[in-house]
């Protein structure tokens, strides 16, 4: 039973993966790919890990992926940040789709 | 070979395929560019599809040290993504029209 739902949860994983991948490449400008990579990979990462934890059941194991997917968790969102805060001030080109730039107005 | 084990071989594989294909996807617009966000954007998934490869090969060796190179490679991943963001902010500081007036990221 565990072996299914390792199997499973490994699917779903590296599909996230792939979508995070895909988003990179196909999305339109730097902000929005960054958007794409950001969450659906740290997602798949963290359901990869998840099913480790599900395939060993050990404590030391759980423990060790709990750690994993809680430094994941804790800078995908730092690292975003900082990295589109730079490349918004240092005049990466929006995509000509978007229509409402709310930072426009706060720094001159 | 029970049919449960095999199920998780055959995901095993399938998995090892779609993470391959991933990397490969983010190294083409590693090298395409087309400005530096882009690349170190597409660094910063790499590092996690490389956390997430590692999983993998954790599971399919069956090896748990490959989790603790994992845990290590997460963290060193952190600290370039930030030292990269730092990086862009330098190296094109005064070129764009964009947030000039604020205080500088010195």
């Amino acid at each position: 039973m565990s072996d299914v739902l390792t199997g499973i949860l490994m699917l779903i994983g590296s599909i996230f993966c792939l979508v995070a991948a895909l988003g990179i490449v196909r999305l339109p400008d730097a902000l929005t790919r960054m958007h794409a990579a950001t969450k659906a990979g740290t997602l798949g990462a963290g359901l990869l890990l998840l099913a480790e934890a599900v395939f060993y059941r050990q404590l030391g194991v759980s423990l060790r992926a709990a750690t994993v997917i809680a430094l994941l968790l804790l800078t995908a969102p730092v690292a975003a940040h900082l990295v589109g805060r730079s490349s918004y001030r240092s005049g990466v080109r929006l995509s000509d789709r978007t229509w409402i730039d709310e930072l426009e107005d706060h720094c001159k | 070979m029970t049919p449960e084990a095999a199920f998780l071989s055959v995901c095993e594989r399938i998995s090892v395929v779609l993470l391959v294909a991933a990397l490969a996807l983010v190294l083409w617009r590693l090298a395409k560019g087309p400005t530096a966000a882009d690349r170190v954007i597409a660094m910063d998934l790499m590092s996690v599809l490389v956390v997430a490869f590692l999983v993998a090969a954790s599971i399919i060796a069956p090896e748990i040290s490959y989790l603790d190179v994992a845990i290590a490679y997460a963290c060193i991943a952190f600290l370039g993504a930030v030292a990269l963001a730092r990086f862009i902010s330098r190296a094109t500081r005064g070129q764009s029209d964009r947030c000039k007036g604020e205080v500088s990221d010195e």
